[in-house]
């Protein structure tokens, strides 16, 4: 699931207070914290009051939608009401924003979130947490199910750095957990510490590189295709 | 892997099985380096340093870089120096074309670092780079010296560099394992010595020294003499994983409160208080250990290492 945290209600009253009609979208999507049909309602009202302590007065509408990220689920939800609006404010993640932008090209589409990280729910720790950093090289396979991307600071393929006191990580202020001595403690359980001892070598960061697209297949066969000519 | 040649003084003499001293030099948010090439100046009198690390950033701050200090105390001074290199700053473009750069101005050793996280530092919102992490940096260094390429195999002109690398261990690490594991990593892609971070217990030092043993490549302890007692109280309060030794701490203390108004006799004071603690220190390691020699962590402090080497 995608992890955000709304903006400030300033800086999102600052956004679209030129405008007098705004349709408030929520994103009934993986987003989490959930930002659906009734964050969408109170978002707007504040908007509503904060206008009104100016002196404005701000029209709203709002809505949610299945998934904002999905350009037929979000065409065929949307389309509806955009004519009558000025502006619109979303609480989806920035996939969300960027697709409503792209669909809806005569209207603008404003965030109402930061989007912070792809996270699980760890619900013993009371947290959202980074697990993966979706780098496009996964190496949970040799390192006992810990990512030393997503886990370690430095992102390192090699650790731990001189920076672990006791299994902890110099920043965060010896709070967070250290990937690397993590790694170590699975190996070491499973008696695969072969795995930690191998040299990785540098890693391919074109898998990590944006813009990054994958081709979404329309068909397959067991004939044999041409294939693409890389520039 | 096979030994590759001593391009260095520091390699050389290492090999030669000399019981050996370096010093360290900070280059700071600065443009004058004269201090820098004072403290140089006074390493080379004593006659007992081989060679001076230069740090490169360290605690994350954003420092003069290391390369130019190198090549001047190098230069102005004739004191070998140990190229401090971080990964964090630099991704392996300008990696590569700083140690090229290195080269060319005459430094051959590199020791390669991960470097404190840029959220220590003085700027805080920096993007850390962390291309590379030190072990492929030592690979990096290694494709330069042994097959003059960079890490792609894309040959340099001229040929292949000379060029010594070095890797940090930590006797402090707790759990020791998988830091004597990374150190062996290290040591398979071509660290041809290792420096360790500051040690204050013997027992402990001798121990990771012991353990080290094994990789058959040159070590050099890391000690801290300690310049004032503010500096000591910082690194016990701030530096998780060392502590400096309640003995060490209370003379320091008593120090600085005996002779509050009289710096000469705080000066002299402290350092008989550093003298009496590392010179059996230096000389038990001499003696009941492998290692290659001792890293003098003593920033700033130059005016001990007379007093402090003078009986080695």
């Amino acid at each position: 699931m995608i992890i955000t945290q709304q903006k400030n209600i300033e800086e999102i009253y600052d956004m679209v207070k030129q405008y007098s009609k705004i349709l408030v979208a929520g994103c009934d999507g993986c987003c989490q914290p959930p930002r659906s049909i009734n964050e969408a309602k109170v978002l707007a009202q504040m908007l509503e009051l904060k206008a009104r302590s100016e002196g404005k007065e701000l029209k709203w509408k709002a809505i949610t939608v299945l998934r904002q990220c999905d350009d037929r689920i979000a065409a065929t939800t949307v389309r509806p009401f955009i004519e009558q609006y000025d502006a619109i404010v979303s609480l989806s993640c920035g996939l969300g924003i960027v697709m409503m932008n792209r669909i809806f090209d005569n209207i603008l589409t404003f965030p109402a979130q930061n989007s912070m990280f792809g996270g699980a729910e760890n619900n013993a720790e009371n947290t959202f947490a980074e697990y993966c950093e979706t780098c496009g090289e996964c190496l949970l396979g040799v390192t006992g199910g810990v990512c030393p991307m997503a886990g370690c600071a430095k992102n390192l393929s090699n650790g731990p750095c001189g920076g672990t006191v006791t299994g902890k990580c110099e920043v965060g202020g010896y709070t967070h957990e250290c990937a690397w001595v993590k790694i170590y403690e699975r190996l070491k359980k499973f008696n695969r510490l072969d795995l930690f001892t191998k040299y990785r070598p540098p890693r391919n960061y074109r898998n990590w590189s944006s813009p990054r697209f994958i081709e979404i297949n329309k068909s397959y066969t067991n004939e044999e295709e041409p294939k693409k000519e890389e520039k | 892997m096979a030994k590759r040649p001593a391009y260095s003084n520091l390699v050389k003499t290492m090999r030669e099985s000399k019981f050996l001293f370096t010093g360290e030099l900070e280059p700071k948010k600065m443009v004058d380096l004269s201090s820098i090439l004072h403290s140089a100046e006074e390493m080379k009198k004593t006659g007992k340093i081989t060679a001076a690390n230069v740090t490169d950033g360290p605690q994350g701050d954003a420092y003069t870089c290391s390369m130019v200090p190198c090549h001047l105390v190098q230069e102005k001074v004739g004191l070998e120096t140990i190229w401090q290199m971080t990964v964090r700053d630099r991704n392996r473009i300008a990696l590569f074309g700083d140690i090229l750069g290195g080269s060319i101005l005459g430094l051959r050793n590199l020791l390669a670092l991960t470097g404190d996280h840029s959220a220590l530092g003085d700027n805080k919102n920096a993007r850390p780079v962390y291309d590379l992490d030190s072990t492929q940096l030592i690979d990096l260094v290694s494709k330069m010296v042994d097959d003059g390429t960079d890490l792609e195999g894309n040959e340099i002109e001229g040929g292949k560099i000379e060029m010594n690398v070095g890797c940090a261990a930590n006797p402090n690490s707790n759990p020791r394992e998988p830091e004597i594991l990374k150190v062996g990593r290290k040591v398979e892609v071509g660290a041809d010595f290792i420096q360790t971070q500051t040690s204050f217990d013997i027992d402990d030092a001798k121990e990771f020294l012991k353990e080290l043993e094994k990789f058959n490549v040159p070590v050099l302890l890391g000690l801290f003499p300690i310049k004032n007692y503010g500096i000591a109280w910082y690194f016990n309060e701030n530096i998780p994983g060392v502590s400096v030794p309640k003995d060490l701490l209370a003379a320091l203390k008593t120090a600085k409160k005996q002779y509050k108004e009289d710096k000469k006799k705080r000066n002299e004071a402290i350092d008989k208080i550093n003298i009496d603690f590392f010179e059996p220190f230096i000389k038990e390691i001499q003696k009941t250990t492998k290692a290659a020699g001792i890293h003098c962590m003593a920033v700033h402090y130059e005016r001990l290492f007379e007093p402090l080497l003078k009986n080695f």
